[in-house]
């Protein structure tokens, strides 16, 4: 049985190990054939903000992490745009093309899962 | 379960895997979550399971995976057991709602 799952996203990147733990439950859902998806609610815009550059530190760069679940055929990433405005970033500050949801459309957008994490 | 829901299960990821702690200890006039969660569990056959590697990177290790580190520990509160992602999800496919805290 396959669902729709949107995963929420809310903190921004090296918050302890929080994107790293949920891009597992996210590859785990896609593995198993749940229909996924990938909001970026609040700081988490920054999970996807490109020239982090982060190696110096010993981490690694959440854009590229994210990036990489196109391999998996997960590419449904959607950002709210007051979230982006917020943080004074705009879509060319970001790794990939992403969707943009505004809050007003947020509840209609929300309707069409089974399932928000 | 007071209106009548079945709990399915309740799954411990991120932070929230510190309520497994079988050795938290709080000040006495503190709530001992942990001791709750036992005890809510025995009472009604709940199912607590904690994601195993957000556990193991956070230090709280059963007795059996400490063995088979070359460790000593045994971290996990009663009522509490061990499990992967695999069982998540597997909860989120077969129940009619899931209710994320934190």
């Amino acid at each position: 049985m396959s669902k729709q799952i949107l995963f929420v996203l809310h903190k921004p990147p090296y918050s302890g190990a929080y994107a790293h733990e949920a891009l597992d439950l996210i590859m785990t859902a896609a593995a198993f054939d749940q229909d996924v998806s990938l909001l970026m609610l609040d700081d988490a815009v920054f999970q996807l903000k490109s020239q982090q550059n982060p190696e110096s530190a010993g981490l690694k760069d959440t854009a590229a992490m994210f990036y990489a679940l196109d391999v998996y055929g997960i590419n449904k990433i959607y950002v709210e745009k007051e979230s982006l405005q917020g943080k004074g970033l705009v879509a060319s500050d970001l790794s990939q093309a992403v969707k943009q949801i505004s809050r007003q459309e947020m509840g209609e957008f929300m309707k069409q899962f089974d399932v928000i994490l | 379960m007071a209106a009548g829901h079945e709990v399915r299960r309740v799954f411990f990821y991120h932070e929230g895997i510190y309520h497994a702690f079988k050795h938290i200890t709080p000040p006495d006039d503190e709530i001992n979550l942990t001791r709750l969660w036992s005890e809510l569990a025995f009472q009604h056959g709940l199912d607590l399971l904690v994601c195993i590697s957000a556990a193991q990177r956070r230090g709280l290790l059963s007795e059996d995976e400490a063995q088979r580190q070359g460790k000593q520990d045994n971290d996990l509160a009663d009522g509490f057991r061990i499990g992967g992602l695999g069982q998540w999800l597997e909860a989120v496919i077969e129940s009619d709602r899931i209710i994320t805290f934190g």
